[in-house]
């Protein structure tokens, strides 16, 4: 497989929010707007790229009886490594995704493409996978958020676009979440075929 | 290349060594941004304060911490002293936590030498986006639910319980929870000496 091709499977064809269905903790309780979908987005790919090169770089050395908790160790480092750059330098996402960040560690996306691509392709290869998957979650986190904060709260990023009385509330709220998720997902998967 | 043998030794080298090698990183990242994040809590309570006091130059001059028993639980509240550049008395910023209803509420609320609400900001909240949220806004002045200027020597009250508030729509259990931050708040003012040694605020409220 070609470098592009493994990134074009990441947002396509094994999209993981719309496809793989992974990672769907922060996809629904972090796309309350656009602007925090991405930011979660974008946080879980630079772990993922990290994680997927270091895991397919030790691959060899990594007893198969341990190699989940090996994963899970270099996993964690990394989201904590992340979360302390988060904290020391964007506040304004830390205040806003805080609490996901430390989450990450346990988000499936992350250990199953660690399991599933990176220990078995090479260092190379599992970075463009991680890029790949990266931007599909980016991607599809981003999508949810716009959706739900254009109609709940009547803006795209920040920017108004319709009046208050035009807002319902219910898609800022989980079970709106749950229901653009399940349109979305329809939608995708129908324009896929 | 051939995968290593699960053996009991190899198990306990590998997980070792990397539990080892990802610590040392840790340990480098986390001394890399400990002076970042300790300046950014700085800056944000510095920014807090002046927001409340509704003044840009300002000093905090003491800053003590009280212990009020509050509904049998013992709460520690933080007051900044706060004098102007002319070293005139402001009032103080405090910071007071609540239970909201996403988990803790913490609003930082400036009050003037006799008790009156200058400001008021949320340090740190978990309330709904799009409802609870919006207390950040909500109570300031000219809002719909405007405290700026009130003495919460009457506490405050939503319109609902009979106060003279307007709470937040669909966002009671929130407004309730941030009208006791201040009302404890004021409370924990009201108590602490102020620089020049009398009781500050009774002393003029009363």
């Amino acid at each position: 497989m070609s470098y592009i091709s493994i990134i074009k499977n990441g947002i396509v064809k094994e999209n993981p929010t719309f496809v793989l269905m992974l990672g769907m903790c922060p996809t629904l309780a972090t796309t309350t707007s656009a602007m925090n979908g991405m930011s979660m987005g974008l946080a879980t790919m630079a772990v993922l790229i990290c994680t997927n090169f270091v895991i397919s770089c030790l691959k060899s050395v990594t007893p198969d009886k341990v190699r989940i908790p090996v994963f899970i160790v270099v996993i964690a480092a990394f989201v904590t490594i992340l979360q302390l750059v988060i904290k020391a330098y964007l506040p304004d996402i830390d205040a806003a995704l805080g609490l996901f960040i430390p989450l990450i560690v346990v988000n499936c996306v992350i250990l199953g493409r660690a399991e599933a691509f990176a220990a078995k392709n090479s260092p190379v290869a599992s970075l463009f996978d991680g890029i790949g998957i990266g931007l599909g979650f980016t991607l599809g986190l981003t999508l949810l958020g716009i959706c739900r904060e254009l109609l709940g709260s009547g803006s795209i990023f920040g920017l108004t676009l319709l009046p208050e009385t035009y807002n319902i509330l219910l898609f800022v709220l989980p079970p709106g979440a749950f229901i653009m998720l399940g349109f979305l997902i329809a939608i995708v998967n129908k324009l896929r075929n | 290349m051939k995968k290593l043998e699960s053996s009991l030794l190899n198990m306990v080298l590998v997980l070792t060594g990397v539990a080892v090698v990802m610590g040392g990183v840790l340990a480098f990242v986390n001394h890399l941004t400990e002076g970042p994040i300790s300046q950014q809590k700085e800056k944000a309570l510095a920014d807090g304060i002046k927001t409340v006091m509704v003044c840009e130059n300002l000093t905090v001059g003491k800053t003590d911490e009280v212990k009020q028993n509050v509904d049998g639980k013992e709460l520690v509240y933080t007051i900044y002293q706060v004098k102007d550049a002319q070293g005139q008395d402001l009032g103080a910023a405090v910071e007071s936590t609540t239970g909201g209803f996403g988990g803790n509420l913490k609003v930082l609320v400036g009050f003037d030498p006799e008790g009156n609400i200058l400001g008021y900001t949320l340090l740190e909240h978990a309330e709904t986006p799009g409802l609870g949220a919006k207390a950040d806004k909500w109570f300031q002045k000219g809002e719909k639910g405007d405290i700026i200027g009130k003495s919460p020597s009457e506490p405050l009250v939503v319109s609902k319980d009979g106060g003279q508030v307007d709470a937040i729509t669909a966002s009671t259990i929130t407004s309730r929870a941030f009208l006791k931050a201040v009302n404890n708040a004021y409370n924990a003012y009201k108590v602490t000496p102020s620089t020049d040694g009398e009781t500050g605020a009774t002393k003029q409220a009363n």
